[in-house]
């Protein structure tokens, strides 16, 4: 069997990549020229920390989006007489060397690792975009409102967080609990979110023109409802939106497990920001709670959210590996980081490079959105 | 669980996560939170009985106690046989009886009394801890320092780097890297640590994957902490003074810049919880996490409501504990009495 020399390997990865450095390049020069109205997102390009930490995260974004152009293999073709082989080696009959070596049933680890950003690229933003929303909707009012409301939210989401997260997770992700409907009324509770969120929005903002509140009333709930039908109840009359069951599972338990803390820090910012002289004269104008909550209070705090929702991504996908290091959840040959982990970790003895792709992937991932993190927040500051 | 806020709150989280300023007398305040973490148990713990209790649950447990190729008739009679078929609510009863009077039940997975199994295994756990917090705590106390000391300088680039790195890398990278590199190719440690031997060659590595993991949070609140106080009147009035540099770090700003480090070093238990778990998984360390991954993968319902009470009592107290101590050392918050 031949093997490629270092040179040709690191060479022949990085030219696997050109659509990801091209896209990277252009998304780069885009910001330059547009640097001035993307407000903080512009600044990032004077902070080294900042876009450091965004190309990482573009790399992997581009790198999901591509995965088709850049991986050498199927990422489940099983090769039987390359198994558990060093880096570089070349398969014979397509003479293309698998980069990164193989995994134990002969399957080029490089490729795995390419498809492997998919499913944490696809779960881990939604999964939090979604908590965010609940957290942001259960958040303002306790934050805002106090009293009842707030004791009564704020004991349920310490409950949650006092959880031991592994725990739940082995309560909630397992075949058992999918065999009941229990992931399916978490998944319908959650994505109710949006869809009131958004109501509740545009009512607030249009309650004096109804000629506007109806019609985006109307769209909200048609686009809504669709997404909605297709996603927890995998019935999308188009065909178009569906989840794999393994997937809306996992999806559900970790909206479950991130929500709280989103709570904690929105009804935090809600509780400070309310004090504001610009909530006295919205409230003095006669605006109701909602529109002071919705319009006046969420954008001000728009600055720690981001910068909190870039950690939470990041969190996110440490959780993802998490239910794949203890094969909780997803299909045993999926190629996602998380199970890649599991499945090559007995086997370091034997080559200890077999487990090096998929653990700097997910690292370096991780790793990119916490210093995307912390240059937001630099430059949010400077302001 | 509660760390997920704890360690990913943005801004400065340095807080304690309920203010003092209430007026409550401290016994008060220490009773009221003993009856929420009562509330807590009690809700968590119907919560897994339940999800442990369901069917399918209860039919994997059937198999896993007997042989797997049981039919679904002995199924039925082991469950009816074993009581599991009696009324949810009755068992429930019986269950938090049982705790009450100190009777934990019974693990079917290690086929003993929970109140024999488990404090053998949590010793093992809090040698571990022990080993985490000492290495941990002082090197994140000294990283932070020297990084908040001289906020921007070329030291403090390069520690606040290595802290982001550190919390960026979750224990299962990590420890597999550890691994990688101190296991397999330089071999100086060993991979797999043992609970009835623990030597410095096999304890090395699973130490050092967690504590290197929580160290970077810490020390980036230590940073933070440090160079606020060190921005301040005070400061600039001692280096006015003329006093050396070392004086004023040592006798004027470490005092308080560590008020803040020893909320978010006791808010790290619940972290180092779920870290254990993780940790003595990877290194099959027969301690609390591995137990309480036993018992969730077999179904040991009693084991599992036993360790999640220990989760909430360790989440819950430490909380409270850096609460109260939080006040003691803080002049500036006091509890009226």
């Amino acid at each position: 069997m031949d093997t490629v020399s270092i040179w040709e390997l690191w060479g022949g990865v990085a030219v696997r990549f050109w659509p990801v450095w091209l896209a990277m390049l252009i998304t780069y020069l885009l910001m330059r020229m547009y640097r001035k109205r993307l407000g903080v997102f512009g600044h990032l390009l004077d902070s080294a920390v900042g876009i450091t930490g965004l190309m990482i995260v573009l790399f992997w974004l581009f790198t999901a989006l591509f995965a088709d152009i850049v991986s050498t293999f199927e990422p489940l073709e099983q090769f039987f007489r390359y198994r558990k082989k060093p880096p570089g080696i070349v398969e014979a009959e397509s003479m293309i060397p698998m980069y990164f070596g193989s995994d134990n049933l002969g399957r080029d680890l490089f490729s795995r690792m390419v498809h492997g950003s998919r499913f944490v690229l696809m779960i881990a933003p939604a999964a939090t975009l979604v908590a965010f929303v609940v957290g942001i909707t259960l958040g303002l009012p306790a934050g805002y409102k106090g009293g009842r409301v707030d004791a009564i939210l704020s004991f349920i989401a310490n409950l949650i967080l006092s959880f031991p997260v592994i725990v739940l997770f082995y309560l909630l992700v397992t075949p058992g609990i999918r065999e009941t409907a229990l992931p399916n009324v978490m998944a319908g509770v959650f994505f109710m979110f949006p869809i009131i969120f958004s109501l509740t929005v545009l009512r607030s903002r249009f309650s004096e023109r109804p000629g506007l509140l109806f019609p985006w009333s109307v769209i909200i709930l048609i686009l809504g409802g669709w997404l909605y039908s297709g996603v927890v109840f995998n019935s999308d009359p188009l065909g178009l939106i569906s989840m794999d069951p393994n997937e809306l599972n996992i999806f559900a338990a970790v909206v479950f497990a991130s929500s709280p803390g989103v709570f904690r820090i929105v009804r935090g910012l809600t509780m400070d920001i309310k004090t504001r002289d610009y909530v006295a004269a919205a409230q003095t104008r006669g605006e109701t709670p909602w529109y002071i909550m919705l319009w006046e209070i969420l954008p001000n705090a728009r600055g720690p959210l981001i910068v909190d929702a870039c950690l939470r991504i990041g969190y996110t996908t440490i959780l993802l590996g998490t239910l794949g290091f203890f094969g909780l959840g997803l299909a045993p040959e999926s190629p996602d980081w998380g199970s890649m982990i599991n499945q090559t970790r007995g086997l370091i003895r034997l080559v200890p490079t077999i487990v090096l792709p998929q653990t700097i992937a997910l690292a370096s991932f991780v790793l990119g959105l916490n210093l995307l993190a912390d240059g937001l927040r630099e430059e949010s500051l400077k302001d | 669980m509660y760390a997920l806020c704890n360690k990913h709150c943005t801004g400065k989280c340095v807080r304690p996560s309920y203010s003092l300023s209430q007026s409550l007398p401290m016994s008060h305040f220490i009773l009221q939170r003993t009856f929420i973490m009562v509330l807590t148990m009690l809700v968590l713990s119907f919560v897994v009985f339940y999800l442990g209790n369901l069917e399918p649950n209860l039919r994997k447990l059937a198999l896993e106690q007997n042989n797997n190729r049981m039919s679904q008739a002995d199924v039925d009679s082991w469950l009816e046989k074993n009581g599991y078929r009696r009324s949810f609510i009755v068992r429930y009863g019986e269950w938090t009886a049982g705790v009450l009077s100190g009777d934990f039940g019974y693990s079917t997975r290690f086929r003993m009394p929970v109140n024999e199994a488990l404090p053998k295994r949590l010793g093992y756990t809090g040698i571990l801890a022990f080993w985490v917090l000492m290495t941990m705590v002082p090197s994140a106390l000294l990283i932070g320092i020297l990084s908040g000391m001289r906020e921007g300088s070329a030291l403090d680039r390069f520690l606040s780097l290595f802290s982001v790195t550190t919390t960026a890398t979750p224990e299962y990278v990590s420890g597999i890297l550890f691994t990688v590199i101190f296991a397999s190719l330089l071999g100086w440690f060993k991979g797999v640590a043992n609970v009835k031997d623990i030597t410095f060659e096999n304890f090395t590595l699973p130490v050092m994957t967690m504590s290197i993991y929580g160290m970077g949070y810490i020390a980036r609140m230590t940073r933070a902490s440090m160079s606020e106080v060190m921005t301040s009147q005070y400061i600039r009035t001692a280096h006015l003074k003329g006093l050396p540099f070392k004086t004023v770090v040592l006798k004027h700003a470490l005092r308080n810049a560590l008020i803040a480090p020893f909320t978010v070093i006791l808010l790290q238990f619940p972290w180092l919880l779920t870290g254990v778990v993780i940790v003595e998984k990877l290194f099959n360390y027969k301690g609390f996490g591995w137990t309480l991954v036993e018992a969730a993968e077999n179904n040991d319902v009693d084991m599992l409501l036993a360790c999640s009470l220990v989760s909430v009592l360790v989440v819950i107290g430490t909380q409270l504990i850096s609460d109260v101590g939080y006040a003691y050392l803080n002049p500036r918050i006091r509890v009226e009495s």
